[in-house]
């Protein structure tokens, strides 16, 4: 036992081969890849990535990203607090299902659902008369991005809120609570790890696609992922490859800087669902 | 006194519930009509063509549309071949770390959670910066062959190597759920002194133990190679999600029929998941 003990660990080595294979020389060459210009170590690629347009694109995606991360962790709890109240077991696991569903239901397939309801030739914008263009525009993409972040959003609140005591309520009212005060500070503090895990996750999911955005606007809104993906198959300039790798870099960067404040929270949250 | 007026309030809370009712029906109605709304014009929109009235041909073209068969099953081969390298990888890494060398697991939890936080457009920048770079930098050696093997637009083993660190995550959780059900250094010590060799308890005891974690590691990546666009479309391939968007512009029915069997697909995929999961609790 003791030999094989301490060769044991050699059936993780594949594993760890083949992350830095394919992660971490991809990885590395990124961020090579944006401290270079002309061939020489330079910040002029990050520093032009944070200007003009490229920074414009920036701020569209974080926009685009906090206003349905935050929609979405308002309409999606909301939504889960109706089911969880709810009475009726068949609804509410139909819900619970198509939710399921749907957070998993994105990229193009998505696109092409909206376009045909609320597109220049849509089913639902010919009923009502939508000016031309209205779904191709920051607010419209946000409105289908709502269309797998709300889903998402009940699927991350729905446990918290069933790990709401009923106890707790009553324990509230009869020390003279009002409803107000109960919510304020008695089931929101509770829920509040929950509730920013969510948004967390709204913001990633948002921020990172690229699928839906691409077959919807194209370039009409900008978008930092569309930037990325101009640069890289050479629509513009050579030598722009580079910029690609900075606005990568500025993205994992953002994204790194949402995930740490998840990561330690999902800790905490996990603590309210048993 | 104070005892009253706590039972006073119980039941004052308790009386608003018509209202409280109504407020739900109003949630629910609102979100049926946003999710509902879109599902049921899109399928209008597949059957029906103005002027032509209402037919299903639009689902009858799928099978013959050009390029339809090819792409869907170049999608499938490399969902079977992303499962296929990301089992066999992980299972082993996990069992080794659960078995002996418990201080990597730390490791490997942030490896496993890497590829979440990293957006994927990012690691397609990183992967084909690499490929071209190395293309380059490995011409006068045979690693050149390889490199020009792996991105074949037949079979593109480079998309397998991409989805394989894409659905890790998934992979990882998902097994590591299923290790927790089971005493694994029990089992595995116990057929070793049985004299058992390592292939032989890896294949009859521990696989048969994590069947269904097994099962929804399999179909989580199942679902996630059919619809994977970005990494394909930007290193130049056309899977099935990519095909979709190349025939939208010529072919609008086709598409969202497509669209919607695809929905139907996640669903149909997610149940599995959950039927297989279901049975292990019954157990």
């Amino acid at each position: 036992m003791n030999r094989t003990r301490s060769r044991g660990w050699l059936g993780a080595l594949p594993l760890l081969a083949f992350f830095a294979l394919v992660f971490g020389v991809p990885a590395v060459v990124l961020v090579a890849g944006a401290f270079t210009a002309q061939g020489r170590p330079s910040l002029a690629n990050l520093s032009q990535s944070l200007q003009g347009g490229y920074l414009n694109a920036m701020i569209g995606s974080v926009r685009l990203s906090a206003v349905v991360a935050l929609l979405g962790a308002v309409l999606g709890t909301f939504l889960a607090y109706a089911i969880v109240t709810s009475r009726r077991t068949l609804l509410r696991e139909a819900v619970l299902t198509a939710s399921g569903v749907l957070a998993n239901f994105g990229g193009v397939p998505l696109a092409f659902f909206w376009i045909a309801t609320l597109g220049n030739s849509g089913v639902v914008s010919g009923l009502v008369g939508l000016p031309s263009g209205s779904l191709y525009t920051f607010w419209g993409l946000a409105l289908v991005y709502l269309y797998f972040s709300v889903p998402l959003m009940v699927l991350a609140m729905a446990p918290a809120l069933d790990g709401l005591r009923p106890q707790w309520r009553e324990a509230a009212a009869n020390s003279g609570a009002t409803s107000w005060h109960y919510w304020r500070f008695v089931a929101l503090p509770v829920l509040a790890p929950a509730m920013l895990g969510g948004v967390v996750l709204l913001f990633g999911g948002a921020f990172s696609a690229y699928a839906t955005a691409n077959a919807m606007v194209g370039t009409v809104v900008p978008l930092v992922t569309l930037k990325i993906a101009s640069a890289l198959t050479g629509d513009v300039l050579v030598g722009y490859e580079n910029i690609a790798l900075a606005l990568s870099l500025d993205m994992v960067v953002v994204a790194g800087l949402v995930m740490a404040i998840y990561l330690p929270l999902q800790r905490r949250t996990s603590r309210w669902l048993h | 006194m104070a005892a009253l007026t706590g039972l006073e309030r119980v039941s004052g809370a308790d009386t608003p519930r018509p209202r409280r009712a109504w407020w739900r029906g109003a949630v629910f109605l609102l979100a049926g009509i946003y999710f509902l709304v879109p599902l049921g014009t899109a399928f209008w929109y597949t059957i029906h063509t103005p002027g032509a009235g209402v037919s299903l041909s639009a689902y009858g073209e799928l099978l013959t549309a050009d390029g339809f068969v090819r792409s869907l099953s170049l999608s499938l081969g490399l969902a079977l071949a992303t499962i296929a390298v990301v089992l066999l990888l992980a299972l082993p890494a996990m069992l080794a770390v659960r078995l002996f060398a418990p201080r990597l697991r730390p490791v490997m939890e942030v490896l496993c959670t890497l590829p979440l936080v990293v957006p994927p457009i990012t690691f397609v920048a990183g992967i084909g910066t690499a490929l071209r770079g190395g293309t380059d930098l490995l011409a006068p050696t045979p690693f050149w062959a390889t490199l020009i093997a792996i991105q074949d637009p037949g079979f593109p083993l480079v998309l397998v190597l991409a989805y394989v660190v894409l659905v890790l995550p998934f992979v990882y959780r998902s097994l590591d759920a299923g290790l927790r059900t089971m005493d694994v250094r029990t089992l595995v010590e116990a057929a070793r002194n049985l004299g058992a060799s390592w292939p032989y308890v890896l294949a009859r005891v521990i696989v048969p133990n994590l069947r269904s974690a097994l099962a929804s590691a399999s179909f989580l990546t199942l679902a996630l190679v059919l619809g994977e666009y970005t990494v394909a479309s930007l290193l130049g391939y056309q899977p099935f999600a990519v095909w979709i968007v190349t025939v939208s512009g010529s072919k609008g029915q086709l598409s969202v029929a497509v669209s919607i069997l695809s929905l139907l697909l996640i669903w149909l995929l997610l149940l599995a998941v959950s039927t297989v999961f279901g049975k292990e609790k019954g157990k």
